[in-house]
């Protein structure tokens, strides 16, 4: 026995293209704002922090829009948009990626305080492995405090990056909801 | 789009991590090989968002430049108060100093003191150094038909460089004090003792016979003394430093290692000068 009954009507136009911005959110604002960082304003250069933030927050709570590729390609910008060795970026985006995507069930629903320890420990080794990948690109021992610095900047950036994301991904949730 | 079974497609995207970080050691291997490609990349990038970036920093340099105002002006109003504060202090002196002067002016008047003759000054460029017979000595550059006279005193913004010697129409050349050749009379300003200040061709010249019992301390003052008429009395030249050989030096006011400009004065004083010049004395320019 059939049940007849009315097919659910095509997605219109307005509501594919809604759905493709919201997919393309995180990577487009991501990367506007690792640019908008980058920015020689004389601030000293948040662009790491501001990656790392992103990719960790996105790869968490919508992994979906934050699949491998676009961390690749957010990783790339990074070293080209900074001055260090080309890959080490890319590598570091591509290790946070999935180890917080491995972290992700019992990492979502812990407190932000939690949530927030959690990316202090990524970003140390986010420093550690982009010391280790500078050492073996340049042959010799680079000064230790720039990682100190760059760890320093990410867990302090991060509750202001993580307060934004957080409004835009209720933001959408909310319009996903409606849909 | 391709219709892929789920498995295929799940086992796709379980494979593209491991294929991307292979991927990035890939990169790696090329930025570290080809670093032109690399540099190229950068600048395509930096080239792409110049613009944007300048667009940008208009607002943050309207910004910037608005704090800027705001501390520099901040800074004014400080600045302000210390120079009202130093103002009534120089208030004070001025008023200090004009009592002095109209009790200096009655003393002069009961004592009748001769009065010193009015000065007159040159400027003029310094335009080589040393050169001709003399070890320390500048070339000053003249204008035509400005007079300068053997025997003229040239001081620095800071104090006595040297004198006169030779005049041609368009130079004129100075022998600093630290020449060997010359020999300045001056007076300590604390003892009022007299003294002679010889040049060694170093950079500071030496003391010499200053009165017996009257040693120079260090760090006192040395001016030009009025003894053969040849300096008026009281030019600063320096101050007394004592060598670790134990020989009285002076170390000078002016910085004879970077004249620009020196200041040729005519104090109207015809002292020790070479016969010539005392057989016939020039008339003196008027002021």
């Amino acid at each position: 026995m059939a049940i007849k009954g009315r097919r659910e009507p095509a997605p219109g136009l307005l509501s594919r293209l809604d759905a493709l911005a919201r997919a393309a959110f995180p990577a487009g604002s991501t990367a506007l704002m690792m640019v908008a960082s980058a920015a020689p304003v004389g601030l000293p250069s948040a662009l790491p922090a501001v990656a790392l933030a992103c990719v960790f927050f996105w790869s968490l709570f919508r992994p979906a829009a934050m699949s491998p590729p676009i961390c690749f390609a957010i990783g790339l910008l990074q070293d080209l948009l900074g001055f260090a060795p080309l890959g080490i970026g890319i590598l570091t985006m591509l290790v946070v990626h999935g180890l917080a995507l491995r972290l992700r069930r019992p990492l979502a629903r812990q407190s932000f305080l939690t949530v927030w320890l959690a990316f202090a420990g990524f970003a140390a080794g986010a420093a550690l492995l982009g010391y280790v990948l500078q050492a073996a690109l340049n042959a010799r021992l680079p000064p230790v405090m720039p990682g100190v610095v760059s760890w320093a900047l990410s867990t302090g950036f991060y509750p202001a990056i993580a307060a934004l994301l957080t409004r835009l991904h209720k933001a959408m949730q909310r319009a996903e909801d409606l849909a | 789009m391709i219709r892929l079974s789920i498995p295929l497609r799940q086992a796709l995207s379980r494979l593209s991590l491991p294929v991307l970080v292979a991927l990035a050691f890939g990169t790696m291997l090329i930025g570290k090989a080809d670093t032109l490609l690399v540099d190229r990349a950068r600048m395509a990038l930096a080239d792409t968002l110049a613009p944007i970036y300048a667009v940008v920093a208009e607002p943050v340099n309207a910004l910037r430049n608005g704090v800027q105002e705001a501390r520099m002006l901040w800074a004014m109003r400080e600045e302000n108060a210390r120079l009202r504060e130093e103002n009534d202090r120089l208030h004070r002196w001025q008023a200090a100093a004009l009592s002095l002067e109209a009790e200096n002016t009655l003393l002069r008047r009961q004592l009748s003191v001769i009065p010193e003759a009015p000065w007159s000054l040159r400027t003029a460029r310094v335009v080589a150094d040393a050169g001709g017979t003399y070890a320390r000595a500048v070339l000053l550059a003249l204008a035509p038909g400005v007079e300068i006279r053997k025997g003229q005193v040239a001081l620095d913004e800071r104090g006595l460089a040297g004198r006169v010697t030779e005049v041609g129409s368009r130079s004129a050349r100075v022998l600093l004090v630290t020449d060997m050749n010359s020999r300045i009379p001056v007076t300590l300003e604390g003892s009022r003792a007299r003294a002679i200040m010889a040049g060694t061709n170093g950079d500071h010249p030496r003391l010499q016979h200053w009165p017996e019992g009257t040693r120079p301390k260090e760090g006192e003052r040395v001016v030009t003394s009025a003894e053969a008429s040849v300096f008026p009395a009281g030019l600063p030249v320096g101050v007394v430093r004592w060598t670790e050989g134990g020989t009285a030096e002076v170390e000078l006011f002016a910085r004879l290692d970077r004249l620009d400009m020196l200041r040729i004065f005519d104090f109207g004083l015809t002292g020790i000068l070479p016969p010539e010049s005392v057989a016939r004395p020039e008339p003196r320019g008027k002021r």
